[in-house]
């Protein structure tokens, strides 16, 4: 990867927010001076950002592997190294990361109170995100990955609406909590296999004899079941997967509108990405494993998990009254489907892996379902992160113009808002899945990939698709429909210029996505069929 | 790839082109509009009661820019759609040799990359030749119709979407494109049957639209799915110009219910006419459609005829083969998807046509004589007439979008005739010296309603343009509108020999019967029903015209009906359409002749059937139809249903004209209750409220307050409380071990847990001790059971 004055690119995008970060704490109070600079500090960074993913578009290995950067010994007593790179799945996630945060940082120029801070925030946000994004090492990830929160919860603490302490303090404790358990698990796997490099665990940890004593005197199965669920819990609390998920509609509801852009956007990525990098590589045995009293493994036991989010998450979101609520919901919904199309990699890179033990390979249309739904899968991150960002970005704006968010107490606003409604109604479509749009593509490859291997629960799923149709049109139908509510006849509804200015590259994204998805999608298919051709031979 | 734009292979991509970016430049330049007080605005006949708010009102300029781009591009699509078709036509075997070209779109995997691509093959052909120019018509039509709305811009911005939706799908090679066309028509309906968006009966229907369809458009992405699970391909070529593709799906058993022998073939198959069903409006779908006229007229005729409801049966059409994988209707043995589509098809054509009978609104008649069209071809291919399906869907979507003009005519007539009404009492009302509506030859747009601004709002409102009992003797008013309706109402009532509705309709029947004189079930429900059905719709055709236009005006807008001089603009651009759509509406059936039919055979189809002839060759590996031998008694019976309905509407509505203030003379035939039970759909809507809407609206309150809140929620509290009351426990024992004990550093002690305790909310350790133990708890278990199995 290319270097910036000397350093690797990967570690520029680690520390560039951090810095500037520091810088704008440090400049004198003007707010002007401050939003100006964070800007362009958000937009280098965004530029490094676009141009690690097209350097990686360019010179990816033909497997699909990574692009690193040198590791340099960091940590050497505990064996982790500051090892940092890029595959297909993580560069569409930075990438995704250096978008958002600029126009994130663009929208909050409405915040009126502490800016510097709120600005430093931001960027130290996105510290924490290219971190995990780029982490090569098992202990890099977790630092950065709990280096997310903080900014996060102050974001939500301090400019939060009116439920902020509960919302956030649900938020910490519910996060904290799950990466407790993870801490743990990395390490026992540290401990276990003497390195914290992930793709060296990736390909030692699975092999570990079962009939082996290894750590305190428990089973190999023990800790390996003990490491899957500090895992497993810590990122189905992130992405969130249902019944994991209600600290997320009060945390989105109460954040600043930049900080439910971003924590839509990218944080929920994390677990996701965590579940991708992480959790399916690491356990193959153990999804495949069956739970004894249910009778399922748990990648089957999963899928239903994200079944359940996809349906209760649209039936929730159909029935909320609160503008970012519903839109909050809409995330437990969509971040469902990333969840199967998940669900659907994890159980045959299980299946692949166990073939593998005997020197046989997968079926070929099995190994396709599971490139096709894992591809969907890291698709829908993506394009949920344009999305729900664009969602909340028009949510927050009309929150911050109207000071409430009871839909009901909105309606009609189309005829004093025209272009607020277009693009509020392009949003929300895109954010339905609508054909032409980015979020159908993901959507049909996840189901594509799925219907063959969890029939039932895809076929279940679909009411949850149905119901995304509905709760979108009572969004749109509250916001924009009927006269207007002439409450608001001598308010400005209409969106400003820096949301506009923020919106068009996300509404331009959708589009593109949607009509010629392979432009991110190659990069993608790159890496998610290497990851499964190392079982293919 | 060398794309080059003269060739017949990249000539398709730019069918769909000229509308979209009609649609583009419409909305990011030429829509542009400006304050305007909005006492003097009406929405669709509605006035929100907004008192004299600035609304945004399009600029002159900005109408007529965007009606000059988005007509041309129309004209675009037109011209180069024609180009094709006339190639097509004089294209040794076209059908083995089609026109087309892909890109590579979708990679997955390391196989090769999923192809989006265009074609043009003798079916699409067909659509080709009869979308651009309906849709052209309804552009024309909606420069004169939409010219006092206030929102006329963004109506040819969504229209000219909805057009290139439509060509879209149509000219897609793969079901994948199909479905983005599909969809994106869906979202344009929505938008424009809900585009007085201020009226609460508009984004109702567009919601219902939309939420309808989209019931049948989830299972048919399963379908989807399914089939490019199964096959490897979505491209049309590949799956139904193959013929073993087609025998693996046949031959394979289904997922999840293979058990009940339906092969994969089968399910997909279901899974697509369920997507159908809800486009096209069939049974127990069709709900929709009828309230889809709160759009305005214009995109009535754009659903009805043209584009959405069509899309669904050219989507039957396209995939075909798939539906009759495994089976033969011809020789008696049915698929499971082909029997779903008789059986829904011929109900809905007949279930539909009794509605229509009983309606009043003029459109409402139409809307549901569409749903029972729709059924014809439905039923006609669910046995088999592919052709003669094909057929009816290309003439039906001739006289429609006529008959939808031509009512929309009337009503704007109905209008025009009221505000004279009002004039005429009050001549002292009105601004600024406004302009009597049939002098107005400006078009000027918001000037000319503003006479109407300080109407009484219960005047306007009370009398509904719309309802066939405030009309009658319209044919002196309107005589164009009235001999155009006339032609397209008898075109769909199918009058013998000199209507395209004839042919058609006649066509199915003879495929029909035929199947019926081989003893097979389906083919004989379907021909009776359809026979009776066809009987129906030639008699409430006939009611329709008869109460519209015959005998006296019933009402003062009726006496004062009219569409403005012969030189307004506004009446000729809505004249037009109508004149231009006659002669199809009559005419188009010559096509289809078949050859053996006495005196017109030897016609219109000396060698062979054309339009058969051209159709059937996008099959031909796949699938043989025989042309039927002609039969004498499909043909009466054609005769008979037709000229029957006809002569009884006749006899009831012409020949004794409803007279003000009358009874419509149905109620008595029909019994008050059966009436009113066809006029108010069966009382479905009520049946769908109470079954699905209720149930959905209680769930998704149930989640929110009892699973979310409730238990999960509940569940954190409770432990949360229970760690409050151990701590609370551990600091009396404190406060009293250390009181025991003495003060000092315990005290130190107790104030700084007091001080953590109290830290933030007071809660961050007890949610952190709850996730904590939770977290052990749930992992202690699953170590022990799953590390039990992993050491097996």
């Amino acid at each position: 990867m290319f270097p910036i004055f000397g350093f690797d690119a990967f570690s520029v995008l680690i520390f560039a927010p951090a810095l500037f970060a520091l810088l704008v704490l440090l400049l004198p109070s003007n707010k002007w001076l401050a939003r100006i600079v964070t800007l362009a500090a958000s937009l280098i960074v965004g530029a490094i950002a676009v141009a690690v993913f097209f350097t990686y578009q360019q010179q990816a290995p033909a497997d699909g592997g990574y692009l690193v950067a040198p590791a340099v010994p960091w940590f050497e007593l505990i064996g982790a190294t500051w090892h940092l790179g890029v595959d297909g799945v993580s560069a569409a996630m930075v990438l995704l990361t250096g978008i958002l945060t600029p126009l994130a940082v663009l929208v909050s120029w409405e915040v009126e109170d502490r800016p510097k801070t709120h600005l430093a925030l931001l960027l130290l946000f996105e510290t924490g995100c290219m971190g995990v994004f780029v982490a090569m090492d098992l202990m890099v990830f977790f630092l950065f990955y709990e280096l997310s929160l903080v900014p996060m919860y102050f974001l939500i603490n301090q400019w939060g609406g009116p439920k902020r302490e509960y919302a956030s303090t649900k938020f910490m404790i519910y996060s904290i909590g799950g990466t407790l358990g993870m801490l743990l698990a990395t390490q026992l796997i540290g401990f276990s296999t003497g390195t914290f490099d992930i793709a060296t665990i990736a390909a030692t940890w699975p092999q570990l004899a079962a009939d082996q004593p290894v750590f305190l005197g428990m089973s190999v199965a023990t800790v390996k079941a003990l490491a899957f669920i500090g895992f497993f819990v810590a990122f189905c609390i992130k992405v969130p997967v249902w019944p994991f998920h209600t600290w997320l509609p009060d945390a989105h509801g109460e954040a600043p509108t930049a900080g439910s852009m971003l924590l839509a956007g990218v944080m929920l990525k994390l677990g996701a990405y965590g579940f991708v990098r992480l959790v399916v590589p690491f356990f193959p045995d153990v999804w495949i494993a069956n739970i004894p009293l249910l009778g399922i493994n748990v990648a089957t036991m999963f899928a239903i998990l994200a079944m359940l989010g996809i349906v209760l998450g649209a039936f929730a979101a159909y029935g909320q009254n609160d503008i970012k609520r519903l839109v909050a919901y809409s995330s437990v919904n969509h971040m469902g489907f990333v969840a199967i199309g998940l669900a659907v990699m994890a159980l045959l890179y299980g299946q692949a892996w166990e073939l593998a033990q005997t020197g046989s390979v997968l079926a070929a249309d099995a190994a396709q379902n599971a490139i096709i739904a894992t591809n969907g899968a890291v698709l829908q991150m993506f394009n949920h992160g344009l999305s729900s960002a664009a969602m909340f970005l028009l949510a927050g704006g009309i929150y911050h113009k109207t000071h409430t968010r009871d839909i009901r107490e909105y309606g009609g606003l189309w005829v004093k808002a025209p272009v607020f409604g277009a693009i509020f109604i392009f949003t929300s479509m895109a954010s339905l899945g609508l054909p032409g749009l980015n979020g159908f593509v993901s959507e049909f490859l996840v189901v594509r990939g799925a219907f063959p291997v969890f029939t039932v629960i895809t076929l279940i799923s679909m009411i949850g698709l149905l119901f995304t149709g509905n709760y979108i049109l009572k969004g749109v139908r509250t916001v924009l429909h009927g006269p207007l509510n002439m409450h608001w006849k001598d308010y400005n509804l209409e969106l400003e210029r820096h949301e506009l200015v923020a919106i068009a590259p996300l509404m331009a994204l959708m589009l593109i996505t949607g009509l010629v998805p392979n432009w991110i999608l190659t990069v993608i298919n790159s890496s998610v069929t290497g990851i499964f051709s190392v079982f293919m031979g | 790839m060398m794309v080059d734009f003269n060739s017949v292979d990249f000539l398709p991509w730019l069918v769909p082109v000229g509308p979209l970016l009609a649609f583009l430049i419409i909305s990011l330049a030429t829509n542009r509009a400006k304050p305007e007080p909005a006492s003097s605005l009406v929405y669709g006949g509605f006035r929100p009661p907004y008192g004299d708010l600035g609304v945004p009102v399009a600029t002159s300029w900005s109408r007529i820019l965007s009606i000059t781009v988005g007509i041309s591009g129309v004209v675009m699509s037109l011209l180069v759609s024609w180009r094709l078709v006339f190639t097509a036509t004089a294209t040794k075997d076209f059908g083995e040799v089609v026109f087309g070209s892909s890109v590579d779109w979708l990679s997955l995997g390391s196989l090769p990359a999923f192809q989006m691509g265009v074609l043009v093959d003798p079916l699409n052909s067909a659509m080709l030749f009869m979308v651009p120019l309906a849709v052209l018509c309804i552009f024309i039509y909606s420069i004169g119709y939409m010219a006092h709305d206030p929102r006329q811009s963004r109506f040819f911005a969504l229209i000219s979407l909805f057009a290139g939706a439509m060509l879209t799908l149509v000219v897609a090679d793969n079901l994948l494109l199909l479905f983005v066309g599909w969809e994106v028509m869906g979202l344009c309906s929505y938008l424009l049957i809900g585009f007085w968006y201020e009226k609460d009966t508009a984004y109702k229907a567009a919601i219902k639209a939309f939420t309808t369809t989209r019931v049948a458009d989830v299972l048919m992405l399963l379908g989807i799915a399914y089939l490019y699970a199964e096959t490897g391909t979505l491209s049309f070529r590949e799956i139904l110009y193959n013929p073993a593709v087609l025998e693996a799906l046949a031959g394979k058993e289904a997922l999840l219910f293979g058990g009940f022998g339906l092969s994969a073939a089968g399910l997909i198959g279901i899974f697509l006419v369920i997507g159908t069903i809800g486009k096209s409006a069939q049974f127990p779908l069709h709900l929709w459609l009828p309230d889809a006229m709160q759009g305005p007229t214009p995109v009535s005729a754009m659903i009805h005829a043209a584009a959405m409801v069509s899309a669904g049966i050219y989507a039957i059409l396209r995939m075909y083969p798939v539906f009759a994988a495994g089976g033969d209707p011809h020789h008696g043995i049915f698929t499971a998807p082909l029997l779903l589509m008789a059986v829904v098809g011929a109900f809905t054509a007949l279930f539909a046509a009794t509605m229509a009978v009983a309606q009043n609104d003029v459109k409402a008649v139409l809307a549901y004589s569409t749903i029972s069209q729709l059924g014809f071809m439905m039923a006609a291919l669910g046995i088999g007439a592919y052709i003669a399906a094909a057929f009816h869907l290309i003439t039906h979507a001739f006289f429609k979008a006529l008959l939808f003009m031509a009512s929309g005519s009337v009503i704007h007539a109905m209008e025009h005739g009221e505000h004279h009404a009002h004039e005429h009492h009050a001549p002292a009302h009105g601004i600024g010296g406004g302009a009597d509506p049939h002098d107005a030859h400006s078009h000027d747009a918001h000037a000319e309603h503003g006479h109407d601004a300080h109407h009484d709002a219960h005047d306007s409102h009370a009398f509904d343009p719309q309802d066939m009992r405030n009309m009658g003797g319209l044919d002196k008013k309107i005589p164009v509108t009235y001999w155009t309706f006339l032609a397209g109402g008898l075109s769909l009532a199918g009058f013998p020999l000199i209507t395209a509705g004839f042919w058609s309709k006649d066509e199915i029947l003879a495929d029909a019967w035929l199947g019926t004189t081989e003893g097979f079930g389906p083919h004989a429900l379907v021909f009776v029903m359809l026979a009776v059905a066809a009987f129906m719709t030639a008699f409430y055709t006939m009611r329709q015209i008869g109460l519209t236009f015959k005998g006296e005006a019933r009402t003062e807008p009726a006496q004062h009906a009219g569409l403005g001089g012969q030189y307004d603009i506004i009446s000729q651009t809505m004249q037009l359409p109508l004149i231009i759509l006659t002669p199809f509406a009559l005419f188009a059936g010559f096509v289809g002749v078949p050859k053996d039919f006495p005196i017109f055979g030897s016609i219109f189809a000396s060698e062979h059937n054309p339009f058969k002839y051209f159709v059937i060759e996008s099959l031909h590996p796949v699938l043989h139809f025989e042309a039927p031998a002609f039969n004498w008694f499909p043909v009466l019976v054609s005769f008979a249903v037709a000229l029957g309905g006809i002569y009884l509407g006749y006899r009831m509505y012409w020949v004794k004209p409803l007279k003000a203030g009358e009874e419509d003379p149905m109620i008595k035939i029909l019994g008050g209750d059966l009436y009113t039970t066809l006029q108010r759909r069966y009382y479905m809507d009520e049946l769908y409220v109470l079954l699905f809407v209720q149930p959905s609206q209680w769930i998704s309150r149930q989640v929110n307050e009892f699973v979310d809140k409730g238990i999960i929620d509940s569940v954190l509290h409770g432990i949360a409380r229970f760690f409050t009351w151990v701590g609370d426990l551990t600091k009396v024992l404190n406060a009293w071990l250390i009181d025991g004990v003495g003060d000092g550093i315990p005290r130190w002690i107790f104030q700084a847990g007091g001080w953590l305790r109290g830290a933030q909310t007071g809660k961050v350790q007890q949610y952190l001790l709850v996730v904590l133990i939770a977290a052990v708890v749930i992992g202690v278990i699953f170590a022990l059971t799953a590390g039990a199995v992993t050491a097996q």
